[in-house]
């Protein structure tokens, strides 16, 4: 059989899917009507993270004008069960809260209405009784004895905890030379997707059956799961991709919880029911990277050989192990050693639950976290053993000629020079220019530091990773599970028209594109006659549980399902043609349009005219060739077997090789982190488009940068959700994005005929380590912890621990605080009054001045000695509310000092805190007031508000100590206002 | 501008891509809501409704505007142009040729918005700096591209063979 002449495979082709997407005709989940009568969805959710719900009255709600239906966990637990999962632990996930909510935005009821304005005003008319239960968010807090318990059934919020060995780790640890350790806590941050979560859900009878349109990207194996929770088989839900995805990397794989949850509500209000995600809802209510924290230590030898390692990982899974979960960090396992030789490897991961949304698919999948460990390791062992980081990694890093390699774990390394693509970087980097340009920035006082951070990107994931999660016997008795299948179809229509199926589910990735080159190669023409249909129908179109768009799996696996798919069709086109053009099958090529002898061009027929007579003339087919052209390929890569009963797993099929070196400078005054080189070496084997490569490699890198510098979800130490706009939570935009050098190494993988690699995770999973390293060469510093803003940065740099996240933000003044909870808001001032302190004093405590001084106070009562109950309405930036609130005084000492506890509520968020009031005389007979506060602030206001809170107190309480000294002296206040008048010819500003 | 009640659905009639279209708007309705669902011109994206990510960014009487940050009522009797507006047949603007040849765009999800600012910038500043172009784009987040290639199909546009 000839090769194919590969004239496209490898071409810069301009994707063939931006047409669509550059004049606004592309399509979206948003902008499809898929079928009439839809009605529109709004999710009521939690604003508590952690609260039992007492009583939920959806009365109101469901009178309210244009509302179709309105239904909480009563009605949809009586339609669904919970979604299974890979951890057997008493902690049932269900898409909807029920009795308890354990993280806000967490779904509690559901309004649908005629659109979508109306059914979010009925959501603020729906009555929800919280019983509020203290929190837990610290992934070590919640593993703590005297933790808030989440889950009561499992009565431990240690969801799992699993230890596997490798080699011989203890031998290797007694015979270390030195042993070094890297404590690692890894923020919990989201690749959040332009384009948010979207679906339609549609409940039709005879034969009962869901159909959903969503932006769902995959893994399909999820499909199973949420035909368990709507207790139906298979072919009863009927999922269907839009056209296009406005980016995924992950996130979207955990929108099958609302197509359950969608589904069944279709089903309760009778109508098909349309939800789109807000931004709000997005970055609360979604998912995430889960956040870790843990340590890893490694034995060395004196000359810097790593011989062994032991990680622990504690992982972060948020509310529920929701599934996948706990994937993420099974995803490296079998690739423990990164891309080093090392041999000895112990493991214990223990998953945590916590008040915090669950976790999920995100770029890089467990990859951040595990190189954060590894190579922060690595760097803390090379100066321990005054080594240069190049160096210890050189002495580390597999060898070419041990290709393919099978790792502990069990990883079948396909191909690699890592030491060549470390040699690349350092030549592109000109690294010893670097080190001189340290010495000199050093020699004048600056801090300037340099670090690297080198691995294998696997891809193209194995399904049975997963079940690492579960003992060799739960294994044995679920029954074995293997694999990751391919799946493509190539047909040839009676007008001689090329379709290829992908079931791939791109969100941006120009799979169509890719996908047209590898068979425009094959049948001997150009990518603009053949059309690629991405999207998946799970009633109609080939796939299965591996099917969708997630761990690189294109160019690693899918890429092979519709290579040999054209393989197979080729050699119909050439069979047939063979036989017309009386020769030899292996004698004819596929080129240019033409079916023809080889050697001899002239003797050629169209391909078209070939690929018709199929369909036009099948009784003049050869002996032994079926009629039409319709090839469908189901593949699985051979060497992704069961994990064995070491816990070895084949875990991916192809490992690519990222390698980057940051060189920054640190803005001692500021903390601000300037990178003056950062240069990214790939091996994503054989290059099946660059453009696209290129893009996905800059892209990769944007999420490194805005993982390790910028993006955080934010909750306070109470649960508090913090990081509700994209103003709170910061995606890097055009100028904070250092430049980047790309350089490549090239090493052909055998697993597929076109010897190329996944790739896309790329430099997200490389790029906060490195950037961590650096940081911590510049400060001279292991105690680095991401994202590395200004204040944590300035804080390492002098030396000061800094507060975890949700560190109070707001503080005002100097001196002593009243102690607030991380993430709170505190703040202390002082006034003069022009009336002495009993009079003040007293005003302080009548309900009638205070109703006529508190801002926004519509109503304020005396409910019991010392205790007030008052009705206020106030802003924040743009979402104003009511609020109950509720103040108690206590440690009353007249006219001196006293406590005022307060808490409020409202739709839009709920408040406690507390303040202390001190009273001094004056010279002048008048008062030196002197308060200070702290609070924390949850819900709504606190997600989307948060910049604001600090402002908005101190206008507040400003306001009122105004509205205090007209009461005290009215007359003078009013000739100082005529005062201002007369001089600024305004108002009292 | 026309005065309306809270709840009361007014007419709405303005310029889009050259045509007189209308539909009816609620006060609270936003303009990007209004364009998508009522004038089902589902070109312009909504990416976060905070006006932050500018994935909603049209023209509005020549000026690159959020529709996130308008209501549609403001707006009757404006000049708006949208992404729809900018090729003319089959025939794409140089900056969205360029876009396609750089691989400016992933998803797309983003796109619309910074072809409606990248135009009305070059408008004003045709042979900006890379910083000047950075700096106009700091208003949108792409989350696919990581905005290089983003960059150079903009110089390569203004600055010609880049
Ligand atoms: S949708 Fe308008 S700025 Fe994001
Ligand atoms: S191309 Fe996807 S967000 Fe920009």
């Amino acid at each position: 059989m000839t090769e194919p002449a590969r004239k496209w495979i490898g071409a810069a082709v301009p994707r063939m899917e931006d047409a669509a997407l550059l004049t606004g005709n592309a399509r979206f989940i948003d902008d499809l009507e898929p079928v009439a009568g839809i009605r529109h969805a709004a999710i009521l959710r939690a604003s508590h993270p952690h609260a039992r719900i007492r009583r939920i009255d959806l009365e109101k709600a469901r009178a309210h004008p244009g509302v179709i239906g309105v239904v909480a966990a009563a009605e949809v637990t009586a339609l669904i069960g919970p979604i299974p999962s890979a951890v057997r632990a008493a902690m049932a996930y269900y898409p909807i809260a029920v009795d308890k909510v354990r993280y806000v935005g967490e779904p509690v009821a559901v309004v649908v209405a005629i659109d979508r304005y109306v059914a979010e005003d009925a959501l603020e008319l729906i009555e929800v009784d919280y019983e509020p239960l203290s929190a837990v968010v610290d992934p070590e807090a919640a593993a703590g004895a005297d933790a808030a318990l989440l889950h009561e059934a499992h009565k431990s919020n240690l969801a799992q905890s699993r230890t596997f060995h490798y080699g011989d780790p203890d031998g290797a640890f007694a015979a270390a030379d030195a042993v070094f350790k890297a404590h690692c806590r890894y923020p919990r941050y989201s690749s959040t997707p332009m384009e948010t979560y979207g679906l339609v859900a549609h409940f039709e009878r005879a034969p009962d059956r869901y159909t959903v349109w969503s932006n769902f990207q995959g893994p399909f194996i999820l499909h199973a799961l949420m035909c368990g929770s709507l207790k139906i088989q298979g072919n009863r839900l009927r999922l269907i991709t839009a056209p296009h995805s406005g980016g995924s990397f992950g996130i979207k794989q955990a929108l099958y919880p609302y197509i359950v949850l969608m589904a069944a509500v279709s089903r309760l209000v009778g109508a098909p029911v349309k939800w789109i995600e807000d931004r709000l809802e997005h970055l609360m209510g979604s998912s995430a990277a889960a956040d870790r924290a843990g340590s890893v230590e490694g034995a060395f030898t004196r000359d810097g050989i790593l011989t062994g390692l032991r990680f622990h990982n504690l992982v972060n899974v948020g509310a529920y192990v929701r599934a996948p979960e706990p994937a993420s960090v099974y995803r490296m396992h079998a690739s423990s050693n990164g891309c080093y030789k090392v041999r000895n490897i112990f493991i214990q991961n223990d998953l945590v639950v916590t008040n915090k949304c669950p976790v999920g698919l995100n770029r890089g999948y467990g990859g951040p976290q595990f190189y954060f460990a590894l190579e922060r390791l690595m760097e803390i062992a090379a100066r321990g053993l005054g080594l240069d980081i190049v160096e210890i990694r050189r002495r580390n890093m597999l060898e070419k000629s041990q290709f393919p390699y099978i790792s502990p774990g069990g990883s079948h390394y396909d191909s690699g020079d890592y030491l060549a693509g470390l040699d690349e970087t350092l030549r592109l980097a000109d690294y010893e220019a670097l080190k001189r340009r340290r010495d000199e920035a050093r020699a004048a006082g600056r801090l300037y530091g340099i670090g690297i951070a080198a691995g294998i990107e696997p891809s193209g994931s194995n399904m049975a990773y997963v079940t690492l999660a579960q003992t060799v016997e739960e294994r044995a008795k679920a029954g074995a599970k293997s694999g990751a299948l391919g799946v493509a179809t190539i047909s040839i229509d009676p007008s001689g028209a090329v379709t290829v199926r992908t079931a791939s589910t791109p969100a941006g990735q120009g799979h169509q594109t890719v996908a047209a080159q590898v068979v425009a190669d094959a049948l001997g023409l150009r990518p603009q006659d053949i059309t690629v249909v991405s999207e998946i129908d799970t009633l109609t179109s080939a796939w299965s549980l591996a099917s969708g768009n997630y761990a690189n799996r294109f160019a690693s696996i899918v890429i092979t399902a519709i290579s040999q798919a054209a393989e197979r069709v080729a050699d119909k086109l050439k069979a047939i043609a063979a036989d017309e053009l009386e020769v030899a099958p292996e004698d004819v090529e596929l080129a240019d349009g033409t079916a023809r002898v080889v050697g001899v061009p002239e003797k050629a027929m169209p391909v078209r005219r070939v690929a018709t007579s199929t369909h036009w003339n099948p009784a003049g087919l050869p002996q032994g060739i079926a009629p039409g052209i319709y090839e469908s390929v189901v593949m699985s890569p051979e060497m992704l077997g069961s994990p064995d009963e070491e816990d070895r797993v084949a875990s991916s099929v192809t490992y690519g090789y990222v390698c980057d070196l940051v060189a920054i400078d640190i803005d001692p005054a500021t903390g601000r982190v300037t990178v003056d080189k950062y240069v990214s070496v790939h091996d994503v084997g054989n290059e099946l488009n660059p453009l696209i490569v290129a893009g996905q490699v800059h892209g990769g890198f944007a999420h490194g940068i805005g993982g390790a510098m910028l993006e955080e979800l934010v909750y306070d130490a109470d649960g508090n959700f913090q990081s509700g706009t994209f103003a709170d939570y910061l995606c890097p935009t055009a100028p904070e994005l250092p430049k980047l050098t790309v350089g490549r190494v090239r090493t052909p993988s055998p697993t597929n005929p076109l010897g190329s690699k996944g790739m896309g995770d790329g430099s997200s999973m490389l790029t906060p380590a490195a950037l961590a390293n650096a940081v911590a060469d510049a400060v001279g510093s292991d105690e680095v912890e991401l994202p590395l803003t200004l204040n944590r940065v300035w804080d390492i740099a002098h030396g000061r621990r800094h507060e975890r996240a949700g560190a109070p933000r707001a503080r005002i003044g100097a001196g002593p605080q009243a102690a607030a909870k991380p993430g709170g808001l505190v703040g202390e001032g002082t006034v003069e009054l022009a009336a002495p302190p009993a009079q003040v004093w007293a005003l302080l405590l009548d309900p009638k001045t205070l109703a006529s001084i508190v801002p926004g106070c519509e109503r304020l009562d005396l409910v019991g000695p010392d205790r007030f109950v008052a009705a206020v309405t106030i802003g924040v930036a743009a979402i104003k509310g009511s609020y109950q609130a509720e103040i108690a005084i206590a440690d009353k000492r007249e006219p001196a000092s006293m406590r005022m506890i307060g808490k409020a509520a409202g739709a839009l968020g709920h408040g406690a805190g507390e303040g202390r009031v001190r009273l001094e005389p004056t010279a002048t007979g008048g008062t030196r007031l002197s308060y200070s506060y702290s609070a924390n602030v949850g819900g709504k206001v606190a997600a989307v508000g948060q910049r604001m809170l600090g402002t908005v107190a101190r206008v507040l309480i400003a306001q009122f100590f105004k509205g205090l000294e007209r009461r005290i002296e009215p007359e003078a206040t009013a000739e100082k206002r005529s005062m201002w008048r007369r001089l600024f010819g305004g108002g009292d500003a | 501008m026309i005065r309306v009640k809270p709840d009361e659905r007014v007419r709405v009639s303005l310029v889009v891509n050259g045509r007189w279209l209308f539909g009816h708007a609620e006060p609270r309705m936003l303009l990007s809501d209004f364009l998508r669902h009522e004038l089902k011109l589902f070109g312009t994206h909504v990416g976060c409704e905070h006006g932050v990510c500018g994935a909603c960014t049209v023209e509005i009487d020549g000026r690159a505007t959020r529709s996130c940050l308008r209501y549609a009522v403001q707006c009757d009797g404006a000049t708006i142009r949208t992404v729809e507006g900018l090729a003319v047949g089959d025939t794409l603007t140089p900056l969205q040729a360029a876009f396609n040849r750089h691989h400016a765009l992933q998803c797309g999800f983003c796109t619309a918005g910074i072809l409606m600012s990248t135009t009305a910038f070059l408008a004003e500043n045709p042979k900006p700096t890379e910083a000047e172009v950075r700096d106009m784009l700091s208003g949108h987040i792409c989350r696919c591209t990581g905005y290089e290639q983003i960059v150079s199909a903009i110089m390569d546009v203004a600055h010609g063979g880049g």
